[in-house]
């Protein structure tokens, strides 16, 4: 029983979707660089935008910023705005001066901001010319994470579509994972694979840059991560092929997409059931005892990093949860489709926000758990409604089998905190 | 451009969001692209409001550039007066918005709504939060201030506390008791908690106490010169300050009060033999100039540290922090680089830094002691407990925040004593900070010495006698022998050459 079967009373693939646009209670993508900078140890990650945009890293990085973290933002100033020559030695002077300091450094993305895309500071440009003026030893780059683009989570997928044009040719039969994840994740999820005999894998993005990430013809890729609709794109560009399948949380999804895997690399069902029960049976152990408070209850997801339909997907099948609604920024059939195959009928779908709106619904319904922004999360507590911070889905390692109980487990804790807190007189 | 990892302060319309966030029934339309709602986080996370920040952003996409934007803040404007119902509205724009040049103020103007608009402009890329929110009071008192009559009974204003302000909340409170205990009502506290029509009836009061220049002083000022109400120019932080506040309130108002300082302890605190050494503990003070110039009077005078560096970050009170650096007899160090402010606490290594929350990753950087001060800071410096800095209450606040991180009186002579000691030696740090003990490793010296500095040798018995000071004089005492070895024309350091330094420069 290896493929999860659809929902009885039909799929959310085809279902009517919400779309709406009001105000949007979103990052932008910029945050993005907060886990990638951990996650690629060689790389420097410079902003090219406002005071707000120094600001908005300071205050979604927290207390990571004291640890000399490897990004910065080269903050515009008056005189940059008033000439557009000037912006180009201005940056290769601070450029210079970064380089300097930091000699470890081996890529530098230069970000764009709303600010920088608004006053077309061609970033584009500046990053071939300061390639030119640093290499071999740095590579530089660009992507834009402003808001005017991207939200969230798209952050990280402008990043690492950037480096899909600058990866070497390859015409061998890999497997390139896409997607950031924690570590300790990816070594669960290399080690899954090498033990099915699936090799060599390659990652995107690799932890190093002298790590040897190639694409080609006979490339197939599996993305980790919903949110990669443009470095998709970019690797069919580049002639790979997408290996499509549910996102790897919770038990069945980690199967589903560990088993796309496997029929694609000829894998027996034998060595797959040898590889996978053991993780499978502590996975559904650890979910069935951290879900136990979330069985029965309904929970309403704001849009926020685009995990919102795959952990619908989780909460709904694996825990024992009713979907209200679920929110996406962005919904992209190639991406979330087999998602939404699973996903079982009757929520509604939304797409983009109208935050007031969405409020009055959410308010109207009201949820056993709200799924939203660090924005939002205090006013409902305020008015009542239980809360599940949606950041630290992306900041906590939740993929694959080993993580599924602590998955359950960030759900159920606010439900179980609102019963433990008792301050009512004894009577 | 300028390369930034840390910003002191944000941009100029998050101070326009503090003074919206303070206020009840006014409403901010900000013309602002997608993402920038990050800043609603400050308020419902650090200051863990249980609302939503009264801000509507249009949060426009690369899709809506054009013509478009114009119409979006348009829509946006109508739909926040119609949801929220506010008294009056401030329209301003983010950084981005101001470069795509929409003019909020003349749309929002146009639409002929039935409430005041006010329009904001604030300079993105010159000016920073504070005057955001300087300019957005002043801004607001200047449009709904209504010229009307004294009230009968002496009244006053208290000008400034904003939403995200460092101990606002309790230090209004605080200073309403001392008022009434003066026979002096608050009229109106403004921002924080003020309604437009709080602001239109502002000239009714007598006088105006300004508690927060960074955020009140332009408004303080229009008030003064258009509705004649005199303001207080003495912050009152510490007791010498409060006391001075008394005698100043006193003069405005011709009313001559006894105020009850039962509830005062610090002075006693600060005299009990307990304190004694505190006495020339060397401290930096860092932050923002209202909070720098209190505590440098608090820390010489009040608890009898040797103030050793002063500075502050928000430029608008680069003026008296020099002045008063001057009257210290040290360097005034005006800058918003942190990088800046950690080479000056290395190089002048004092025992303490008085600061912001980065003054305080500095601190566990270099191993020093500090207690936070100023805003900027994290989520536990908006505390549960009543914890105001002005007034009293305050000053007995700020005598236990101050000593709390420094070792204790016992313990610093114990760890003189017994430096060699190897379970108490100083490298286990302070017995209350937490963290485990650590075994002394034995330091083995390299012989027979290294260069330190100008060219100046340890020698290896000078070196390991150095490493027995305790680590919280030993940067001091090497400062102090290098300096001295080198006016003495020395290029070697003896022994000898120690002792001599620490006798030439005891205290």
């Amino acid at each position: 029983m290896n493929v999860p079967l659809p929902p009885t009373n039909g799929g959310c693939r085809t279902a009517p979707i919400l779309k709406e646009r009001g105000q949007r209670e979103v990052f932008c993508g910029l945050t993005g660089i907060i886990w990638l900078h951990r996650k690629m140890q060689d790389a420097f990650f410079l902003v090219v935008g406002s005071r707000t945009c120094a600001h908005l890293l300071q205050s979604a990085a927290g207390v990571m910023i004291f640890a000399e973290p490897r990004f910065g933002t080269a903050i515009l100033e008056e005189q940059d705005l008033a000439g557009m020559a000037d912006a180009h030695v201005e940056l290769d002077r601070e450029v210079e001066k970064l380089l300097a300091r930091r000699p470890d450094i081996r890529q530098l993305f230069l970000v764009g901001s709303c600010p920088s895309e608004v006053i077309k500071i061609d970033l584009a440009r500046a990053a071939e010319r300061l390639s030119q003026v640093h290499a071999p030893h740095v590579r530089v780059l660009n992507y834009s994470g402003s808001g005017i683009e991207t939200t969230f989570t798209e952050g990280e997928d402008a990043c690492l579509a950037s480096m899909v044009p600058v990866l070497k040719d390859t015409t061998a039969r890999e497997l390139l994972v896409v997607g950031a994840l924690p570590d300790v994740v990816e070594d669960q999820m290399v080690s899954l694979l090498t033990d099915m005999g699936i090799g060599p894998i390659r990652l995107l993005p690799a932890r190093r840059i002298d790590d040897t990430t190639a694409v080609g013809e006979n490339t197939v890729f599996a993305l980790t991560q919903p949110f990669l609709g443009e470095t998709h794109a970019a690797l069919e560009r580049r002639g790979a092929r997408h290996l499509a399948a549910p996102f790897p949380f919770g038990d069945e999804g980690t199967t589903a997409w560990l088993r796309t895997i496997a029929t694609e690399f000829g894998v027996s069902e034998e060595t797959f059931e040898a590889v996978t029960a053991a993780p499978r049976a502590r996975a559904r152990k650890a979910i069935a005892q951290a879900a136990e408070a979330l069985r029965g209850k309904s929970v309403f997801f704001f849009p926020d990093s685009q995990l919102e339909i795959p952990l619908a997907r989780f909460l709904t099948r694996e825990c024992g949860m009713t979907a209200i609604e679920v929110g996406s920024p962005y919904i992209h059939d190639a991406l979330h489709g087999p998602d939404l195959d699973l996903l079982p009928a009757g929520p509604q779908i939304s797409e983009g926000q109208d935050v007031d709106k969405q409020l009055a619904r959410a308010r109207a319904a009201r949820p056993d758990l709200t799924v939203c922004g660090l924005g939002l999360a205090n006013p409902l507590e305020a008015e009542g409604l239980s809360t599940k911070w949606a950041i630290e889905l992306v900041f906590t390692p939740v993929h694959f089998y080993e993580q599924a109980g602590d998955l359950a487990g960030l759900f159920s804790r606010p439900l179980r905190r609102k019963a433990v807190l008792q301050m009512e007189a004894a009577e | 451009m300028k390369l930034t990892v840390w910003t002191y302060e944000g941009p100029p319309h998050v101070g326009a969001m503090r003074v919206a966030t303070a206020m009840k029934g006014l409403h901010y339309v900000l013309h602002a692209p997608q993402g920038d709602t990050y800043a609603d986080l400050l308020f419902t996370m650090i200051e863990r409001r249980n609302h939503r920040p009264p801000v509507s952003y249009t949060t426009f996409q690369a899709r809506d550039l054009g013509a478009d934007t114009a119409t979006l803040f348009k829509a946006s404007c109508q739909d926040a007066v119609d949801r929220f119902q506010p008294e009056a509205i401030i329209v301003g724009a983010s950084c981005t918005a101001e470069l795509i040049q929409d003019d909020p103020a003349g749309l929002a103007e146009t639409m002929g709504l039935s409430i005041p608009v006010i329009p904001l402009e604030l300079p993105s890329y010159s000016r920073k939060e504070n005057f955001g929110a300087d300019e957005t009071f002043y801004q607001i008192v200047k449009t709904l201030a209504q010229p009307q009559e004294r009230t009968a009974r002496v009244t006053c204003n208290i000008l400034g506390p904003t939403a995200l302000g460092f101990r606002a909340r309790d230090d209004v409170e605080e200073l309403t008791g001392l008022l009434s205990e003066m026979g002096i009502n608050v009229n109106v506290v403004a921002p924080l908690n003020a309604t437009p029509s709080d602001i239109a009836r502002l000239p009714a009061a007598h006088f105006n106490v300004l508690l927060s220049p960074e955020t009140g002083e332009a408004a303080a000022r229009f008030l003064e010169k258009n509705h004649n109400q005199p303001f207080t120019k003495v912050v009152p932080i510490g007791v010498g300050a409060t006391r001075d506040f008394i005698k100043e309130v006193v003069a405005i108002t011709g009313k001559s009060v006894a105020v009850d300082e039962s509830r005062l302890r610090m002075p006693w605190w600060s005299r009990s033999v307990d304190s004694t050494y505190l006495t020339g503990k060397r401290v930096f003070i860092f932050g923002d100039g209202t909070h720098v110039a209190a505590h440098a009077r608090i820390a010489r005078d009040e608890m009898g540290f040797e103030v050793v560096g002063i500075g502050c970050y928000n430029r608008e009170m680069a003026r008296p922090i020099r002045a008063l650096a001057k009257e210290y007899g040290v360097e005034a160090l005006i800058t918003d680089d942190y990088l800046e402010v950690e080479a000056a606490i290395e190089a002048l290594s004092p025992e303490m830094i008085l600061g912001t929350q980065m003054e305080r990753h500095i601190g566990k950087r270099l191993g020093i002691p500090c207690a936070v001060i100023s805003a900027p800071v994290h989520v536990q410096d908006f505390p549960a407990r009543y914890s105001p800095q002005v007034g009293f209450e305050g000053a007995n606040v700020i005598f236990d925040t101050l000593i709390h991180p420094l070792v204790m009186g016992l313990e610093e002579h114990l760890l003189t004593m017994f430096r060699d000691d190897f379970e108490f030696h100083d490298d286990a740090g302070a017995s209350h900070h937490g963290g485990k003990a650590k075994a002394k490793v034995e330091e083995t010296v390299d012989a027979p010495a290294q260069p330190q500095g100008d060219n100046v040798i340890w020698l290896s018995d000078a070196e390991r006698e150095l490493k027995k000071i305790p680590f919280f004089v030993r940067g001091k005492a090497r400062r102090n022998t290098e300096t001295f070895a080198l006016e003495k024309g020395l290029h070697e350091i003896s022994l000898d050459t120690l002792y001599e330094a620490k006798a030439h420069y005891a205290r």
